[in-house]
């Protein structure tokens, strides 16, 4: 039995990318989830609203690096990030005016909104292939390791390999500066406030004075952030392309409604969730098996679903919450 | 679209004027050689023939979102789960498949639904230990179907594989496959709709989005089933093929009397064959779902639509009603899918994007009209014709705007990307529809 080696093999094939993953869907998540509490809809043009933050991105990215404009060790992209989220966020402005605005007016169904961001996911589909293309790009420069591994086996004297790519390390810490401004921005500022307070009772928010239309662009605008953010740390981590980030929107949907629609906490918790459960269930074991119990030959490789089925351990997990908890783990919204 | 009425003003006249100017432009596409249109009837009746499958589809959407305001994001899944049905049903048996292994993947397959059913059971039965029953009932049953199933399947997908690999069919005929495909997908709606219905409206969407991917996974990985990526071609047809009318000296006179050579008139006559099976279809499905749309059901369902409170209040049951007008749609859109597959001859999951068989089909029923099944029709037909003319149209429009220009890279990728112009082109339509004219085309009576 050698616990050491199959603990490093554990971190590396499975805590590591699942964190880095989790970090991404839970940016996602979020912004789902903010447009769900303020707006009470599903949009299902969120996914393409990454797509089309991150092509912007990588353009900008690709204009720095003919500037001769790197950040060293890390991928220009983070400095091209302002102008992703820019774009991103006029873009999502822009519909918000002449698409959903018509419908909140009309105090339309919810189903109706959430038809209308298909049209959106259409637009910004099409943008984003004008953009640039559908093909895969690859935009990560700089340095490609933290930790690589060869030089983590001649440091430990194992002889399971440890690797930390620099986007891995890159999303978490990303991801925790980011939450930890959104929950500050939410909790301690005045705007943050009218928002959760708009999204608790809207008729009582309306009454204390809260302008809605604010509340609205202020919320497109973080959603748009979020969608960015995460969308350029999925195309770093793994490659960008566009209908990737079509597909994404399954896992995101269930990470948002595991934590509950409508709630921030939630998100993040149903996105770490959704990606533990989706590595863990795809990852094959028999090599953390074999230095566990030596003795023991399983048949098979000991993967319980083949990796181009993980999309249905989101949709198990959606449907193990809609059957037994409908409003989420952490209580979100039922209207 | 129960929010957003418009005063019913529409003439009587609108749907047959609109539906001659579609048969002009399908006559023009047949008669008329230009820049526009081709000028061949063997394109003109291809198209044709998609766009009347793509109508049966816009029916089944039309039926759960025009009766009953559902909104499905699943109908690639549930046509490619009907496109599964002629290649079990109607293909030649592969020698030796169901030697090798069919009977126990049946055995894991019903293993896989009894666990399911037992666990249901056990968590409505039993008075406690309900969440671990369920637990260990779903762990057991899981490692007893993998322990079937696995080596079955392994077994199957040896069997010539070069060739086969898949359990094959059953020989039976292919026009009764599509019956089977629409109860695939009928099963399909009923697990679904039974988890998801009658809760949040917008669940729903979310639920059938996620089937709807995993449907074609399964189809493009699990090899023993359809050979996945890799195929199934030959899938028997119900009309003659064009080289055998083109042996007949008899069919070759009769399409020289009408002016075409051997290959084109051979061509047209298959698809005219197809066009007509097609419109048998098409025409009694719309034939039952106007008897059932008129009788009290219907009143029922546009009840409900309308006010789910007040129907509720009434003593109609909502969900019930909901699951059953979704399981029909679904099984509408599986029709349509396995007769798109018996069109094709081919088998083919790589090419189920759900952006051409979900929402190009939404695109349809909102432009004909929701709720009204000749709008669906019109629509479908009329988008999918432009869709397709989009495709030529589109480049020729980049190119006469972009002629003044100078040469260099941005009018080089502006023309490149002509083709991604579609997708822009149909956001834009349906939200000008939803917004403009939510009652389409051909409004709802």
């Amino acid at each position: 039995m050698d616990i050491l080696n199959a603990a490093v093999a554990i971190l590396n094939f499975v805590v590591i990318p699942a964190a880095a993953y989790g970090a991404q869907l839970a940016l996602g998540a979020l912004g789902v989830t903010l447009i769900y509490g303020i707006l009470r809809f599903s949009n299902f043009a969120h996914g393409d609203t990454m797509a089309f933050g991150t092509a912007v991105t990588i353009l900008a990215t690709w204009g720095l690096q003919a500037l001769g404009i790197t950040l060293g060790p890390l991928p220009t992209a983070l400095l091209a990030l302002p102008v992703g989220i820019a774009a991103t966020a006029a873009m999502v402005l822009a519909t918000d005016r002449t698409v959903y605005r018509f419908y909140r007016a009309q105090k339309a169904k919810p189903i109706i909104l959430v038809m209308a961001s298909v049209g959106v996911m259409f637009l910004m589909n099409g943008f984003t292939r004008l953009l640039i293309g559908v093909d895969e790009q690859r935009f990560a420069d700089g340095e490609r390791f933290i930790i690589n591994v060869r030089d983590f086996r001649e440091m430990t004297g194992l002889q399971e390999g440890l690797a930390l790519k620099t986007t891995q390390g890159l999303t978490i810490v990303i991801a925790v500066i980011v939450v930890w401004a959104l929950f500050w921005f939410l909790n301690r500022t005045k705007s943050g406030k009218a928002m959760r307070a708009y999204s608790d009772n809207e008729d009582l928010a309306l009454l204390s004075g809260i302008d809605p239309e604010k509340v609205v662009r202020m919320t497109w605008i973080i959603a748009a952030a979020l969608a960015t953010i995460a969308g350029t740390l999925y195309g770093l981590d793994k490659a960008f392309k566009p209908f990737n980030y079509f597909q994404i929107l399954l896992p995101i949907f269930a990470a948002a409604i595991v934590g509950g629609l409508g709630n921030p906490v939630g998100a993040i918790a149903g996105g770490f969730l959704v990606a533990f459960s989706e590595v863990a269930i795809t990852y094959p074991w028999l090599k953390i098996a074999g230095y566990l119990f030596p003795d023991w030959q399983p048949g098979g490789l000991l993967q319980l679903l083949g990796t181009e089925y993980k999309f249905a351990v989101s949709f198990v997990i959606l449907i193990v919450v809609l059957l037994f908890r409908p409003t989420g783990l952490f209580r979100g919204k039922s209207v | 679209m129960s929010t957003n009425r418009q005063a019913a003003s529409a003439s009587i006249w609108r749907a047959p004027v609109l539906f001659a100017i579609l048969a002009a432009l399908f006559v023009l596409e047949g008669t008329v050689r230009n820049g526009m249109f081709s000028g061949s009837w063997n394109t003109s009746l291809a198209m044709l023939n998609m766009g009347l499958i793509s109508a049966i589809t816009a029916l089944g959407v039309n039926m759960q979102w025009g009766y009953a305001g559902l909104f499905n994001v699943g109908v690639v899944g549930f046509l490619a789960l009907g496109g599964l049905a002629p290649v079990l049903i109607s293909t030649q048996p592969v020698e030796g498949a169901w030697q090798a292994g069919g009977t126990r993947v049946l055995i894991a397959l019903a293993v896989a639904i009894g666990t399911l059913a037992l666990a249901a059971q056990a968590r409505k039965r039993l008075p406690r230990w309900r969440s671990l029953a369920v637990t260990l009932v779903l762990i057991g049953g899981f490692v007893l179907y993998r322990w079937l199933f696995d080596p079955a399947v392994t077994a199957i997908e040896a069997n010539n594989p070069a060739r086969h690999g898949n359990i094959g069919g059953l020989g039976l005929p292919v026009l009764l496959s599509w019956a089977v495909g629409g109860v695939f997908a009928a099963a399909a709606a009923w697990a679904v709709g039974k988890v998801a219905l009658g809760l949040r409206s917008d669940y729903l969407a979310i639920a059938t989005l996620g089937i709807g991917e995993i449907i074609v996974a399964v189809l493009k990985n699990e090899d023993w089933l359809a050979r996945g990526v890799k195929n199934v071609t030959s899938i028997p047809r119900p009309v003659p093929f064009e080289i055998q009318l083109q042996r007949n000296p008899e069919f070759v006179e009769f399409a020289q009397s009408w002016g075409f050579t051997a290959a084109a008139g051979s061509g047209v006559w298959v698809k005219l064959c197809y066009m007509l099976l097609f419109l048998v279809v098409l025409l009694s499905i719309i034939l039952l779902a106007e008897l059932a749309l008129k009788s009290p059901w219907g009143r029922m369902m546009r009840a409900i639509r309308d006010n789910e409170t007040a129907a509720e209040a009434m003593g109609k049951d909502v969900k019930a009603r909901h699951l059953q007008v979704f399981i029909l749609g679904s099984a509408v859109i599986g029709i349509a899918g396995a007769m798109m597959i018996t069109l094709d001859g081919l088998m083919a999951p790589v090419g189920y994007n759900p952006l051409r068989y979900t929402f190009l089909i939404w695109v349809m029923v909102i432009v004909g009209g929701s709720g009204n099944n000749w709008g669906a029709v019109l629509g479908a037909v009329l988008i999918w014709f432009l869709w397709i003319k989009a495709e030529i149209w589109g480049p020729q429009l980049i190119g006469v705007l972009t002629s003044p220009m100078p040469d260099g890279d941005l009018k080089a990728h502006l023309l490149g990307s002509a083709a991604h112009m579609r997708f822009i082109a149909m956001g834009l339509v349906l939200l000008a529809v939803l917004r403009f004219a939510p009652r389409g085309l051909v409004p709802e009576k």
